[in-house]
């Protein structure tokens, strides 16, 4: 019963500040720790030694020029996505809505796409597809935002109910416009004219969006660092409090920057139908709107670091998607490998931000 | 003429894995902890319970050699352990890791899903079927066993006593724990810790403790409306994504019951039923409606969500403290 004397075994202590070093070298060895428990995982589960598996995952992204255009296609809609989400996330406003965000996006593209297609010159209906796209993802993530601001409803809860509401618009829709009757789904929309298609550059058909995703890259990039819109935000995060004194409206902002979100998931939406998938499914945003939020979270909400955070993840859920069909699992088995990493990444997060003291013996 | 009697019995087989997995996560928010992870949770329950069954199936062979207590016992310690383990990894990242909820719980329902699909898909390819999908005949008859006389005592029978042991323990879970929420010392303790962990703190009460214990149990609860969902509902079949959005729903039940499990067994009636109503409501030829009427539970939700921040009522506000870490250090 002498234990009673002694203080705790350890305790915690908040760091100072942490050199960029010494945290880049702690999330370095949680993403080494978790390829290792991935390796262990995938071992116990196929039987076969790791080193092919893990070559296996490489093939998977760089073994023909398509995969590699295909990564970069995944790479870029997910890094639109999390980008959309980061300056939300850095004034602590919620917004799990990107899923839905993105499907009012594929939504508005999509009814352009068949309802104008060939009534109106190629240029305008273009011109329209984007305005429609943009419009519908930034009206639909001002919604919460607008009653956060005024009343203070829980935006979490109402983003994340959105998601469905958005998606089941996109299933009645499609049930309207199948074709052919019956089928349940839409198929290519216009195939024949490739009215409402946007432009392919060269004779690359990813392209745009890897273009489109490094030019939102570059303006978040310096929209949060160094716009006065960007100021604003970091302050709110810190403390609203501090915010408020200081003049900034509080609600004002919350909208603003949930309208320019909800944009650009808006663009992620017209991407994919207009340039890569020109069809509309229930399932088109496939939980990125999710994934985006550990993107831009892993990140700490640095644009530049998202490429690297949506790259691992885009990487990473190909080549376990290569993996299963190779050793015949099914593709599900890339979403463990991936949440793995994450909860690796997640946990490291602490070591940075704190210290483990151990007591001293006493003697 | 709508058919009332065939329409309550199949709302409350939809409303079972709701009623659940609501109480699991208003037991896990009132500690203050957003547990976004219930979808993912609610498979690895399911999952975990088929392996149970599967497992136990393969050994016994037939119906003749099943023993009812093993048949029932096996799936739902698997469905236990596999729920709370999960519910542990929430904890651990959450509150001794002090990770950020939000993030955490998307990862958690990635993970769950991804599980579930995974061992499911391992299963079906065990058994080597040409369906994809795993039946577990014999377990499903305990499970969905019912009272002998159920079927005799006419209407009262067929809407109240007519379902398998799960609905009843779904009811009792949820009622004991609007009890032991808003009538015991522990759980005013636990409201406390939701509310405001502080002052809680200061009052001696062990709020890393609680919000585990709360979390886990929750869990536990919820990973039980999976199991449901399986073995009673699909008759003990097992088919990738079935499950769907039945976890969001849950979440989304939370909310419209305003954080009461007792309200929730009606609740959850009322989300069951407009989950199916589609089917009773004569559409004609007009398929797309139907998906209209599956969005109306998410719009409840929305205008009970802001409804509420409207009212201001504080007996009606989300725990104060919900989704907001707790560092003793940082106050």
């Amino acid at each position: 019963m002498n234990e009673k004397k002694k203080g705790p075994i350890a305790h915690i202590v908040k760091r100072p500040d942490i050199s960029l070093k010494e945290a880049t070298a702690i999330r370095a060895g949680a993403i080494v720790l978790s390829i290792l428990v991935c390796a262990l995982v995938t071992f116990l589960l196929t039987g076969d030694d790791p080193l092919s598996v893990f070559r296996t995952i490489w093939e998977g992204s760089f073994a023909s020029e398509r995969r590699l255009w295909v990564l970069l296609q995944n790479v870029s809609i997910l890094l639109i996505i999390s980008l959309a989400m980061a300056p939300a996330f850095r004034m602590r406003f919620w917004n799990i809505g990107g899923e839905g965000q993105v499907m009012m996006g594929v939504l508005a593209t999509a009814s352009c796409m068949i309802m104008l297609g060939g009534k109106v010159p190629e240029p305008v209906l273009i011109v329209i597809e984007i305005v429609a796209a943009i419009a519908a993802g930034a009206i639909w993530a001002a919604i919460p935002a607008f009653f956060k601001s005024r009343w203070n409803t829980n935006e979490t809860l109402f983003t994340l109910m959105m998601n469905y509401v958005a998606t089941q618009l996109v299933a009645y829709f499609i049930i309207i416009w199948e074709s052919p009757r019956g089928s349940g789904k839409i198929g290519i929309i216009n195939q024949q004219t490739q009215a409402g298609w946007l432009p392919q550059i060269g004779e690359y058909k990813y392209l745009l969006t890897v273009v489109v995703a490094a030019a939102l890259t570059v303006f978040l990039h310096i929209y949060m660092t160094k716009s006065k819109h960007g100021y604003e935000l970091a302050v709110v995060g810190e403390s609203e409090r501090t915010a408020r004194y200081i003049g900034i409206k509080v609600g004002r902002v919350f909208i603003r920057t949930m309208l320019l979100s909800g944009a650009i998931c808006g663009i992620a939406g017209l991407l994919m139908v207009g340039s890569t998938d020109h069809t509309m499914t229930t399932t088109l945003a496939g939980g990125r709107g999710f994934t985006a939020v550990m993107v831009a979270w892993m990140a700490k909400f640095n644009p530049i670091g998202m490429i690297f955070t949506s790259f691992l993840l885009a990487f990473l859920g190909k080549g376990a998607g290569e993996v299963a069909t190779q050793f015949g699992l099914n593709q599900s088995f890339s979403d463990i490998l991936s949440s793995i990493i994450i909860f690796f990444l997640i946990g490291c997060e602490f070591f940075i931000q704190y210290r483990i003291v151990f007591r001293k013996e006493a003697k | 003429m709508f058919d009332i009697v065939s329409f309550i019995p199949r709302a409350v087989a939809q409303a079972t894995p709701l009623l659940l997995g609501s109480t699991g996560e208003t037991l896990t928010e009132k500690s203050g902890n957003l547990n976004l992870g219930i979808p993912g949770i609610m498979y690895v329950g399911a999952i975990s319970g088929v392996i149970g069954a599967f497992f136990y199936e393969q050994k016994v062979g037939s119906v003749e050699n099943a023993n009812a207590f093993l048949a029932i016992a096996i799936p739902l310690a698997c469905c236990l352990l596999g729920s709370f383990l999960m519910g542990l990894l929430y904890c651990f990242l959450t509150v001794t890791l002090r990770a950020n909820q939000n993030v955490t719980g998307l990862a958690m329902t990635t993970f769950g899903v991804g599980f579930g699909n995974f061992f499911g898909g391992s299963l079906i390819k065990l058994t080597g079927s040409d369906v994809p999908s795993i039946a577990l005949s014999i377990t499903h008859k305990f499970y969905a066993a019912k009272l002998p006389f159920a079927e005799k005592a006419g209407v009262f029978g067929e809407l109240v006593l007519n379902y398998g042991f799960l609905v009843y323990v779904a009811v009792i879970i949820a009622l004991s724990a609007s009890f032991f929420l808003n009538r015991t010392r522990k759980g005013l303790q636990l409201r406390a810790v939701g509310e405001n962990p502080a002052t809680a703190d200061a009052a001696g009460i062990n709020v890393g403790a609680y919000k585990y214990w709360a979390t886990c149990i929750g869990s536990m609860i919820a990973g039980l409306g999976g199991l449901y969902y399986v073995m009673d509902y699909a008759s003990g079949v097992w088919s990738n994504d079935a499950f769907g959005d039945r976890g969001w729903l849950a979440i989304a039940l939370v909310i419209f019951t305003i954080w009461r499990p007792n309200v929730s067994i009606l609740a959850s009636l009322l989300f069951g039923a407009l989950y199916i109503l589609y089917l009773y409501i004569p559409t004609g030829t007009n398929m797309a409606i139907k998906e209209i009427y599956k969005m109306a539970p998410f719009v409840v939700t929305i205008l009970v969500l802001i409804v509420i921040s409207l009212r201001k009522k504080r007996e009606n506000q989300p725990p104060a403290a919900l989704g907001l870490p707790y560092f003793r250090e940082e106050r």
